[in-house]
């Protein structure tokens, strides 16, 4: 089994109105050299065997991210060498 | 004429859905997410709600239950699909309409009567308005700002793809106001505001919702 992580983030040019509410509010925590926030979602999967990169692809961009608003990134296990 | 409404776990106004169908002189018919069954109906009506508690992104798992393969099929070979609100959110997510809609720009859940703006008065929803019409009927989401690539806008708007726009004030923040898009066929029609509260003088702003019920009815003597 392998565990493969996939980050779903906002394109950039779709705006964030959930990561401009916690921008506001680091500002008023004080936190005032924080620049800007996006906000997204995380999935950590397990897999049975070694992962299929293609399927995994297919999997994060056409259920776990919609690709008309947000962009995917896919971290899988580094490759263990015998 | 039998109007299919679908029913998702977490859909709200498949009752009121249907009761619009009633009201309008067709037949509803109860379709349920998990079927593999149009039940031979002329048209379908994703009502609103919150499917699957709007896990994921809003219409997201509804978009992918196994009657949904079923609706995209006949809706490519013309069938009448209207989206409303969730199921606006479940049509996107499911390709067959453009754009996306995600959180409100206020991130306020608003509810109040709105104006529309008929933009299109020949889709298989809308042949009972006029072009350039204004109708008053309920918003409510949280989650119903209209958004898209700029170049998608502009091809979208090029082709005459938006078939209602907010006037009086945008509730959402959607990109140019734009309240409801159809396909390129002009069959599959979703809007984020809710027609089906507006078919009855009792409860609604207006009866303005009732024309897209009866407009399609007349697409499919037409057709």
């Amino acid at each position: 089994m392998s565990q493969v992580v996939v980050d779903v983030v906002l394109k950039p040019e779709i705006s964030d109105p959930q990561g401009q509410a916690v921008l506001g509010a680091l500002g008023r925590l004080g936190h005032t050299g924080v620049r800007s926030v996006r906000q997204g979602k995380h999935f950590v999967l397990e897999v049975d065997g070694e992962p299929d990169e293609a399927e995994l692809r297919q999997i994060a961009e056409t259920l776990l991210a919609n690709p008309v608003i947000e962009d995917v990134e896919l971290h899988l296990p580094a490759r263990t060498t015998d | 004429m039998r109007i299919g409404v679908i029913t998702f776990p977490g859909s709200l106004d498949d009752v009121d859905a249907a009761r619009a169908v009633r009201l309008a002189g067709a037949e509803p018919v109860a379709l349920w997410h998990g079927d593999h069954d149009l039940k031979d109906v002329d048209a379908v009506v994703l009502p609103g709600g919150f499917s699957y508690g709007d896990y994921l992104r809003a219409g997201a798992i509804a978009a992918r239950s196994p009657l949904m393969a079923d609706v995209v099929a006949a809706a490519h070979g013309g069938l009448p699909v209207l989206g409303i609100c969730n199921g606006f959110q479940v049509l996107c997510e499911a390709g067959l309409l453009p754009g996306a809609l995600t959180r409100n720009s206020h991130l306020h859940f608003r509810n109040r009567d709105q104006g529309l703006l008929v933009e299109r008065a020949d889709t298989a929803w809308t042949t009972s308005f006029q072009q350039g019409q204004q109708i008053v009927v309920p918003v409510k989401n949280g989650e119903g700002r209209y958004v898209a690539a700029d170049a998608d806008l502009d091809r979208l708007e090029g082709e005459g793809r938006v078939v209602v726009r907010y006037v009086g004030g945008n509730p959402n923040g959607s990109s140019r106001d734009i309240a409801g898009v159809t396909s390129a066929d002009g069959r599959v029609v979703g809007l984020m505001p809710h027609p089906e509260h507006a078919v009855e003088a009792l409860t609604g702003p207006s009866v303005d919702g009732l024309g897209f019920f009866t407009s399609v009815l007349t697409a499919m003597v037409a057709a």
